[in-house]
């Protein structure tokens, strides 16, 4: 995703002769939105057409993977035995789901991972006649497919290692009332436990757990996240710690080789959500077209501020900002047990900080502006947990 | 005298009106005119708004100019001159700068409220006479993002392709940046209608209008995300089902690229950049999606801006992708400001256009239109700089150096008007012609007295595209010409004694012949047919032909018939915000003034209905900056500082303010807006730039 918007926006930033752009891709299909994948499960989108634009004139080399990377050299050595030159690199490698230990090796059929397209597919066929579903992890990937599959009509388990959903989202409250919201709608979250074996052959029937206990299903979706793909950055020398470090103008170890997105550090963050990824990619583009044309680069990249978003049939969320409250902080919330929803915002001073929204983002548009734009909050700021009523 | 059937100098509604004599007026000075109803126009069906029915107050000799004036020396006064001395001077004027600098540096800057009459000859005069690339009009600030839209997309710019009755019958109309309850009164009618009718008004606008205020839907995009609003809308067709495939398929191309485009712009995404909640996007999508027919309707809110141009062309694509275009009860329009907006756009005062909308590069629009004019084709100019560009470089080496402006006031309707004025005083010669002594009329080396609305006659062409007719009442008073006139007066004082006639109806004959066969093809209109038919909708070729209300039924204007999908994604505005600039300026009108204020301010009712500039703002802001209601505050941008009257209110959004442009001086708005342009279509943005609002030391006391 992030290298079809680095594509894009080059192309649109740049004259059509003013440089040569190719596209690297080990996936058959020209670049999607993996943003929406978990649609597509449920059939909300047509897996064909969630193509990006990746710009007029860019070269695309679709089912070509990058097998190594020769800095000194400035050669790609592709996975078809050939090589190619580049004056420029961009690593745009994305990441990969990780496993638990007991999990590895061999699976039985009809348990899946969601990071592909291909993996969007194959899940969508065996979620048609599925009955009985685990999901593994309970992060945003977990929580939406489990949401999708629910909807579908299948009886859904969510099992998570940490100590309630989204930990690295939300707070324990907020965990709390989004547990209570799943089980309205079919599903059954257990936090604090992870899976330690997957039976059944040839395809799978249960799953059991460190807890003891076993769950029956006869479709399992592993969602129990992601480690930035290194591999090719380590192997070429460049300087990788969690991920491929970069610097605010997303330059790695190597001037001639930037990274974005997914696997790309900066200033010790990996993200794992598109609007960083775009982010990044924008200023990278925005250095790379100067460059190209003869200016100097000033675009830098000074961090992003992610928010996570769930918007779906029944299961509205928005996160951002520190879920936790620091000494210092101060915590607004409202709760409204009748129609399923919970505010909870957090305040340094008069600024908002952070915040959790559930089952109600009506505010949210209003909310992310005042935190991104760190705006003084107006007079109480208990007037931020209701919607205001339409003026009169 | 008999009544005089006629329509309103303001907007480009062009509501028709009844003029009667005046009852016995005790003063000379006073109008000769009043306006009274005329039932029988279908558009209006007699309703005026307050700046229709105080139209003739301009007619006053106190409001308007009498006499020629001229200034003898830079910095000197003006004085009142004959017409021979005043048309000499601009001859001269023209004539010198063209022998030092070439015939470029002689500009024309023209106004989207003349005549088609008279835009016509404009062009013809720059071309024929001053033989000048440089000319183009305030049509440029006004819609010619939209136009540019809607030839890329269709193929053929008209603003509506429809008569404004069929929005009272359509399924669900999306307003995107417009505001007709309080720009255009008259034409509500058919907003409330359509809603009577059962069908749904979604409203696009960062302010909750009066407009907003009766939609059933009313979405707040921050400013400068339409784009993306857009995008995120067709976005949700895709997903929520709503393509009408089959209409993709037979006739459009490149919907794929335009599912890229929304595919990228994905409802969470979109209230990111827009702050439109998901719900909201759903909900709209619905009413949209599900309606059998529908339409979306933009004007400057959604134009005015540096991408209006892809903003527009992805507005229509969700349009095209639903089915709702090229069929009886859908389409896309514009709701065109100017009077004769759209004829103005038409008629070759545009700097990359002759008439019949005919594009200047294309050799066989040249030879057609030089054959009418009896020219050798090669002697015509090409494109030359669009309106701010030819203001921006005014009185600097390549740029003009003596400038004509017929109809229109820069200095307080430019962007970046404060810097537009130092320019248009840097040139070595400037003339107006205007009916009012204007705030560029003020600047002027020589002012050109104009007759006006009711007492001359001419076509325009109003946001429909019905090409109409106003009819002189009366005469003008002794002192004022005819803009023909002064065209005729200047052409022949610089050789060209031949073209230039000062009879509308000669000069509208000529024009038909030049339209003929062009996309504005006017050939089979005349006066008796409008007169007769209540005005003639455009394409109409021969006599025989009855005028096309509806555009696009059977095919698109475009070499293959099919409209085309846009590409375009969202990018953020020229100017974000940031530390010292950290709130959105957004600009628009106010009910009883027109445009930059050069006549409804000369009108007493309508001064005391809306007596000056003001700046919205939020409660939310005002408590935080402290400011109090009614209080001078100043806001601030890159490009100068306005001061005006807070006023506050709910209706606008906490991150933004808001105000009306029709004022000079302090209050002016256009001191503050930004220049960057539209790529396409050179429109600048005016509607976003970046501002600080302060409190005055010492408090600015109400």
């Amino acid at each position: 995703m992030a290298a079809a918007r680095l594509a894009q926006q080059l192309r649109d930033r740049t004259p059509p002769d003013a440089a040569e752009v190719t596209l690297y891709g080990a996936e058959p299909h020209p670049p999607y939105n993996r943003a929406l994948l978990t649609a597509a499960v449920i059939g909300r989108h047509d897996p064909e057409t969630l193509g990006l634009p990746y710009g007029d004139g860019t070269v695309l080399r679709t089912g070509t993977r990058v097998a190594a990377v020769d800095p000194a050299a400035r050669v790609l050595r592709l996975s078809d035995g050939t090589t190619a030159p580049y004056d420029t690199l961009v690593l745009a490698t994305g990441a990969a789901p990780v496993l638990p230990y007991e999990l590895r090796g061999p699976r039985p059929a009809r348990v899946h991972l969601l990071r592909t397209l291909a993996d969007a597919r194959a899940l969508a066929r065996d979620a048609r006649d599925s009955a009985r579903a685990v999901v593994v992890g309970g992060g945003v990937l977990g929580v939406s497919t489990a949401h999708a599959l629910a909807g579908l009509g299948t009886r859904t388990d969510l099992v998570h290692a940490g100590p309630h959903l989204m930990h690295r989202h939300l707070d324990a409250g907020s965990a709390a009332d989004l547990h209570r919201l799943l089980a309205g709608l079919g599903i059954t979250a257990r936090t604090g436990t992870r899976p330690t074996g997957l039976h059944g052959s040839p395809a799978v029937t249960a799953v059991t757990l460190a807890d003891g206990d076993k769950l029956e299903a006869d479709l399992v979706v592993l969602a129990c996240g992601v480690r930035p793909r290194t591999g090719l950055a380590r192997a070429a020398g460049l300087r990788v710690a969690r991920g491929v470090v970069v610097d605010d103008r997303l330059t790695t170890s190597d001037p001639h080789v930037h990274a974005v997105g997914d696997c790309a550090e900066h200033r010790g963050t990996l993200h794992g959500l598109a609007g960083p990824a775009w982010d990044q990619a924008d200023v990278l583009a925005a250095r790379l077209a100067d460059h190209v044309t003869g200016v100097p680069p000033r675009a830098r990249h000074t961090g992003s501020r992610p928010v996570l978003r769930l918007a779906a049939d029944g299961l509205h969320l928005a996160a951002f900002g520190d879920p936790a409250a620091p000494a210092g902080h101060d915590v607004l919330r409202l709760a409204d047990a009748r129609r399923g929803t919970s505010t909870r915002l957090v305040l340094h001073g008069d600024r908002l900080t952070g915040g959790v929204l559930l089952g109600d983002t009506g505010t949210a548009g209003d909310l992310l502006t005042l935190w991104r734009r760190a705006d003084p909050l107006p007079g109480d700021p208990a007037r931020l947990l209701v919607p205001e009523g339409a003026p009169t | 005298m008999t009544p005089t059937d006629t329509h309103c100098p303001y907007c480009a509604l062009q509501c028709g009106m009844r003029l009667h004599p005046a009852a016995a007026p005790r003063d000379p000075g006073a109008p000769p005119v009043e306006v009274g109803e005329r039932p029988d126009f279908p558009v209006n069906h007699g309703a005026l708004c307050g700046k229709g029915r105080t139209a003739a107050a301009v007619l006053s000799r106190a409001a308007r100019l009498t006499a020629p004036l001229v200034r003898d020396r830079a910095g000197g006064s003006l004085r009142e001159a004959s017409w021979d001395e005043a048309l000499d001077r601009v001859a001269d004027g023209l004539r010198r700068t063209a022998a030092r600098h070439g015939a470029a540096a002689a500009g024309v800057f023209g106004g989207g409220g003349l005549t088609n009459e008279k835009a016509y000859l404009l062009g013809k005069f720059a071309r024929v006479v001053l033989r000048t690339p440089n000319i183009d009009y305030n049509g440029r600030f006004c819609m010619s993002s939209a136009a540019a839209a809607h030839r890329a997309a269709f193929g053929l710019d008209r603003g509506l392709p429809f008569p404004l009755e069929d929005v009272a019958g359509t399924g669900c109309v999306l307003l995107a940046g417009a505001n007709p309850a309080e720009t255009m009164p008259p034409a509500l009618r058919y907003f409330t209608r359509l809603r009577e009718n059962g069908g749904r008004l979604i409203v696009v606008d960062p302010r909750r209008t009066r407009t907003a205020a009766q939609a059933d839907l009313h979405l707040r995009p921050l400013p400068g995300t339409d784009l993306a609003l857009a995008r995120g809308l067709l976005h949700l067709m895709i997903t929520e089902g709503y393509l009408d495939e089959e209409f993709i398929a037979a006739r459009t191309t490149g919907f794929a690229g335009a599912r890229a485009a929304a595919m990228a712009h994905w409802p969470e995404r979109v209230e990111q950049i827009t702050g439109v909640p998901v719900t909201q996007l759903h909900a709209a999508a619905r009413l949209f999606g599900a309606a059998a027919t529908g339409m979306v309707l933009t004007a400057r809110g959604s134009e005015q801006h540096s991408k209006g141009t892809d903003t527009v062309r992805a507005w229509i694509d969700l349009c095209l992708a639903t089915g709702k275009a090229g069929r009886p009860g859908s389409g896309y329009g514009c709701l065109t400001g100017q009077g004769n907006g759209q004829g103005g756009r038409e008629h070759g005062q545009k700097a990359d256009q002759l008439p019949g909308y005919r594009s200047l590069t294309d050799p066989a629009a040249r030879a057609h239109v030089a054959g009418v004019w009896g020219v050798d084709p090669a002697t015509l100019p090409g494109p030359g700089l669009s309106a701010y560009e030819m203001l921006d470089t005014a009185g600097t080496p390549g740029g003009v150096r003596a400038l004509l402006v017929m109809g229109s006031n820069p200095v307080v309707s430019a962007p970046r008007a404060a810097h537009v004025t130092r320019r248009l005083r840097a040139l070595d010669f400037l003339a107006v012609g205007d009916v009012v002594l204007s705030e560029t009329a003020e600047l002027a080396d020589v002012v050109l007295p104009a007759a006006q609305w009711a007492e001359e006659t001419g076509t325009t062409t109003n946001l429909e595209g019905r090409v109409i007719l106003r009819q002189a009442a009366v005469e003008p008073p002794p002192g004022v010409r005819t803009d023909l006139q002064v065209l005729a007066g200047l052409a022949a004082r610089l050789g060209t004694t031949d073209g230039f006639p000062t009879a509308p109806e000669a000069v509208f004959d000529e024009l038909r012949r030049a339209s003929a066969g062009g996309p504005a093809d006017y050939a089979g209109i005349d006066y008796a047919r409008i007169r007769a038919e209540a005005g003639v909708f455009w394409p109409c070729p021969g006599p025989d032909h009855p005028g096309t209300p509806r555009l696009f039924l059977d095919r698109f204007a475009t070499p293959d018939g099919r409209a085309r999908f846009s590409t375009a994604g969202h990018r953020p505005e020229a100017e974000p915000p940031d530390a010292r600039h950290p709130l959105h300026l957004t600009t628009g009108r106010v009910t009883a003034q027109y445009q930059s204020g050069a006549q409804t301010r000369r009108v007493t009712e309508l001064n005391a209905a809306a007596p000056g500039p003001f700046v919205e703002l939020h409660p939310h802001l005002a408590e935080r900056l402290g400011i109090t209601e009614g209080e001078v505050v100043a806001v601030t941008s890159r490009r100068g500082r306005a001061l005006a009257p807070a006023r506050i209110t709910t209706t606008i959004r906490p991150d933004t303010v808001f105000m009306p442009f029709h004022w000079a001086g302090d209050g002016r708005a256009n001191t503050l807006t930004n220049p960057a342009l539209d790529p396409v279509s050179k429109m600048p943005e005016f509607k976003v730039c970046a501002v600080r609002v302060e409190k005055l030391p010492g408090g600015g006391a109400p």
